[in-house]
């Protein structure tokens, strides 16, 4: 009975229609799914020594299968072979794996890009979503690319408004390249290249409001697109002369007499090694090695200054050597410890916030073994069984980019331009080309605080919600401003005022999206699209009256409304579901 | 179970039947939480369930990127200290002097008026063993009140107020206040929040709702801060009017929401504030001269502000950072990442005066660091035992000396 109950939780799973809370409590039963395994686990929980919890969690068990049982019966009895997404193609991954992989891998989860992913095998599907960026159809780049960058030392004059005026121009043609990346996230064909651009961009966090010089910032971006799914080496070495790079860690000037540790100690910290691996001597002895790794302070080109590098011995990691800084990065790739490094963090971005190590070895062995080939690397990461698990779905926080970029592309809101997005990144906790420090973003529950949550759902109610609302929410932030006398509110109060106003002429035609799931399967397809596991929220039935003046009883009473007639859900009813989804809090997750 | 107004469809009458099981299911999964919870409990219980006198407020000040205390205080007669620091030393004709000794930077003038009133501290010396100096672990360091090769998950006060429970009905246990990073409020399930704006936070608070208990530890975060935000929702106001002007500076518009906060009486035992840009490795002297202003300028906008609300005796104001700035200035007239620091407590219960030892700069390490004299945690058992009438060795697992910063 017990194998019955654990086949039945897994054909939950599959079943699109089966209520929310019965999916979301078949999941924590559905791994130990086989008799035998369930046994094995109750038997641990019985011998370890905080036996109250756990009978009480094995009583649950015992309950849980049973209820399973019963549910299941009922799901055999009355609702037969309705299994709408299962493929045609017998190795294929179906619908909610593909779903799984395009929100980890891509921006979009609308119905058509699950289609596509959903007839292939797995390494069909993968092969399909690790694919490098097509320098050739990316958006036209910013024209002062071509012409000289405004650096410090190029000024013609030396007086307080030309410095002034260096920094407005280049924090101004920084804004445009914000543009232009968040105009490529949306429009791009690879979305992984650019997701794992801004992997790279976090990995290597490097500030504009340091480094100044638009056009070093640009050439940063493109080396990490060009390398995104290239080699870890290359993109290490190139990095160690990027000279956005050394004036963020301070190379610019380290010399022979005065070397500069910051950038020797972060290669160690936090691009390569880790904290543990490496000694303070390592550390001194490898900003040697970099120092006159430099840049021209006119052109702000990479330059070697020869004078200024330490030709000595150095020893690092207990070997002995006349080392320059590639042979550190050589030295430095030669262990395995790089190599599990970088496999960590991947894995902490695509698969989970808790990385299992024994595949972590396993997955960083094809790494190093490929001479550091990000693409095997991600091939097989995302190949593994890991990466599909049930327990590994919905576990990580979309980050801002993602929360954006995703709910733009997936519903298809259409914006007068990009600006009201960046700003909207920005204000969420993710200013792109201005990380908060050389670790980059904190990411994963660190996006998530009440700040930043209020604001995400506020985004949501400006575009889910009645139009009326966003004047009236506007209308009151002046009036309290007025009313307190501010002449000067916090660089949040002023961003958000201002992407009040410039999301003005972004618009989703609601009523469109809505109508494409008021059908017979609609419900689950909907369900879907919009939310990687079971919503939280339990189904409250409401006065439908107050759901026309207030958005939050609307979602409220969208269980009410939403239970299904035999023609599935209608246009109403597809709308109010699309708002009581979007509000529940596993939307934040992927 | 759920109500289901007809059962005119299959899928409704599915809906009742998988009602029942989650309502099975529910209350069976959620036990054990509750079980452990109790067990955890009752061992705090049979330890030392002290007081917390949260009546007491603590303003943090997170000088982030680490401050330069060397060129804050500075040992002025100390001829070492022009020696060791020949692009960035200070004059001493420049300096506010506070003994023959010591003297403050220009920028910290604001603060005298605090000096002479012998509300303002000054504990030189700050530090731990074994120091690191990576940003992010010494922070970590300082958040955690760990050992430098211990790691800790919970923040030292999200600790403090598992061992001494905030009062239920207070808004929350802590709020920060420009910053996304909880900091020392991290773990532990304490309620804490983040805001920039008391009035616009209100506004957004009706978006979020009450939930539920889960698993998944991303989803469990989402559903806490929800949570958090509704419960303090409902006892935060922006409605007191101040006759106190506070800097027109990020951080004087911190300075207010604390002020806000502390005014709506909705109750907080700890607000944190974060003054950012202190690493200076490279052409320190006009970043930091600014930095001190808006510091000073925002503290005593703050006094003025508590004492407008009759509070200022209830209320301590310590800053704090991740380490102290190396005391040999670098080649580009800056500093690099060091140890030993001074910071500052200012309150209406603040014994003024120097604490702590000068620093030692014949007494320089290999690397050009300064020795500690003071560990960090004294300040925080100081904090845990006196302000709050709580107990430190419960907190931070061993006995740290008190220092005499407060009024008895």
């Amino acid at each position: 009975m017990l194998a019955l109950a654990g086949y039945t939780c897994k054909r939950y799973l599959q079943a699109p229609f089966v209520h929310a809370t019965v999916i979301e409590l078949s999941f924590k039963i559905s791994v130990p799914y086989r008799s035998e395994e369930i046994i094995m686990s109750i038997s641990k929980l019985v011998k370890s020594k905080r036996w109250i919890p756990h009978l009480v969690l094995g009583v649950s068990i015992v309950m849980t299968v049973l209820a399973a049982v019963f549910a299941s019966v009922l799901v055999a009895l009355v609702l037969p072979a309705s299994n709408t997404f299962a493929a045609s193609n017998s190795g294929a991954i179906g619908a909610d794996a593909a779903r799984h992989l395009l929100s980890r891998t891509g921006f979009s989860t609308a119905e058509t890009e699950i289609a596509k992913l959903a007839i292939l095998t797995r390494q069909e599907a993968v092969a399909k979503v690790v694919v490098p960026a097509d320098e050739s159809a990316l958006l036209p780049r910013p024209a002062w690319l071509d012409e000289k960058p405004l650096t410090q030392k190029s000024l013609a004059e030396k007086t307080r408004e030309a410095q002034e005026n260096y920094r407005k121009v280049n924090n101004e043609w920084t804004m445009e390249l914000r543009d232009w990346w968040v105009g490529n996230m949306l429009q791009t064909e690879t979305p992984l290249a650019e997701k794992m651009t801004l992997f790279w961009h976090n990995h290597f966090a490097t500030s504009q409001q340091k480094v100044r010089i638009a056009h070093l910032v640009y050439a940063q971006n493109s080396l990490f697109r060009k390398q995104a799914l290239g080699n870890f080496g290359t993109l290490l070495r190139e990095l160690s002369r990027d000279p956005a790079m050394l004036i963020y860690l301070d190379s610019v000037n380290s010399k022979k007499e005065a070397p500069n540790e910051n950038f020797a100690r972060e290669v160690m910290e936090l691009f390569s090694l880790g904290e543990g691996n490496y000694t303070e001597k390592d550390i001194k002895e490898a900003a040697r090695a970099f120092t006159g790794w430099s840049v021209d302070r006119e052109n702000g080109k990479y330059m070697f200054r020869r004078g200024a590098h330490d030709f000595g011995k150095k020893t690092i990691f207990g070997k002995t050597g006349n080392f320059d800084g590639d042979q550190v990065i050589d030295l430095i790739l030669a262990r395995p410890e790089a190599a599990q490094f970088i496999t960590r963090k991947l894995w902490r971005e695509f698969v989970s916030p808790t990385p299992d190590e024994s595949e972590v070895k396993r997955l960083a062995i094809v790494l190093q073994n490929s001479g550091y080939d990000l693409s095997k690397l991600m091939v097989a990461m995302l190949s593994s069984d890991a990466f599909f698990a049930a327990d590994n779905r919905g576990v990580l926080i979309k980050s801002p980019v993602e929360f954006v970029i995703g709910m733009v592309k997936t519903f298809n809101v259409k914006p007068p331009n990009v600006r009201p997005f960046v700003l909207q990144i920005a204000l969420l906790g993710q200013n792109l080309f201005l990380p908060p420090n050389v670790k980059g973003w904190p990411g994963g529950e660190v996006w998530i605080n009440s700040a930043s949550l209020l604001n995400r759902k506020q985004m949501l109610d400006r575009l889910f919600g009645s139009e009326d609302r966003m004047e009236s929410v506007m209308a009151s932030m002046d009036a309290l401003a007025e009313m307190n006398g501010d002449k000067l509110p916090s660089k949040d109060a002023r961003m958000a005022r201002r992407m009040e106003r410039t999301m003005g002429g972004v618009h989703m035609n609601l009523p469109a999206v809505a109508k494409t799931f008021a059908r017979p399967d609609g419900d689950a397809a909907m369900r879907r699209v919009v939310l990687p596991i079971a919503p939280v929220n339990a189904p409250r039935v409401v006065n439908t009256l107050n759901a026309k003046s207030d958005p939050m009883a609307a979602s409220a009473a969208v269980n009410a409304v939403t239970a299904p007639s035999a023609t599935g859900l209608g246009e109403e009813q597809a709308l109010l579901a699309l708002r009581h989804l979007v509000n529940d809090p596993t939307y934040q997750l992927k | 179970m759920n109500n289901a107004n007809s059962i005119s469809s299959r899928r409704q009458f599915l809906r009742g039947a998988s009602g029942f099981v989650a309502a099975g299911l529910g209350s069976a999964l959620i036990v054990p939480a509750w079980a452990q919870e109790a067990t955890s409990n009752a061992v705090a219980a049979a330890g030392t369930p002290r007081g917390g006198n949260y009546q007491n407020i603590l303003i943090l000040i997170e000088l982030k990127g680490a401050n330069d205390g060397l060129n804050t205080v500075v040992p002025y007669t100390d001829p070492k200290y022009a020696e060791i620091r020949p692009k960035i030393a200070l004059k001493p004709d420049q300096l506010l002097k506070i003994s023959d000794k010591e003297g403050l930077h220009p920028s910290l003038a604001p603060l005298m008026a605090l000096w002479e009133q012998k509300e303002l501290a000054i504990v030189q010396g700050i530090g731990y063993p074994k120091p690191n100096q990576s940003h992010f672990r010494s922070i970590e360091i300082w958040d955690t009140a760990s050992n430098s090769d211990d790691y800790l998950d919970a923040g030292w006060l999200a600790r403090t107020f598992r061992s001494a429970p905030v009062p239920a009905k207070f808004a929350a246990d802590g709020v920060v206040v420009g910053s996304n990073d909880m900091g020392p409020l991290s773990g532990l399930g304490v309620r804490a929040i983040a805001l920039a704006d008391t009035a616009q936070f209100l506004r957004n608070a009706k978006l979020a709702r009450p939930n539920q208990d889960t698993r998944n530890a991303a989803l469990r975060h989402l559903l806490n801060v929800e949570n958090e935000i509704v419960h303090a929702a409902g006892k935060l106001n922006a409605n007191y009017v101040f006759k106190t002007e506070f800097p027109k500076t990020g951080f004087g518009y911190q300075v207010r929401t604390a002020a806000q906060l502390v005014a709506s009486k909705a109750g907080t035992a700890v607000v944190r504030l974060t003054l950012g840009g202190f690493d200076t490795h490279a052409g320190q002297l006009g970043t930091q001269a600014n930095l001190l202003k808006e510091l000073s300028e925002g503290v005593v906008a703050l006094k003025a502000a508590m004492e407008e609300l009759n509070m200022w005796n209830n209320t301590l104001v310590m800053t704090y950072a991740e380490f102290g700035r190396r005391a040999k200035g670098n080649d580009s007239a800056g500093t690099d990442h060091g140890t030993a620091n001074v910071h500052f407590l200012t309150g209406g219960k603040v014994a003024g005066g120097l604490y702590g030892q000068p620093p030692q700069l014949n007494n320089l390490d290999g690397n050009g660091n300064l020795p500690f004299a003071v560990d960090f945690r004294s300040l925080y058992a100081t904090i845990i035992d006196q302000w709050w009438k709580a107990d430190s060795q419960v907190v931070l697992g061993a006995k740290f000396a008190h220092l005499p910063v407060l009024k008895t």
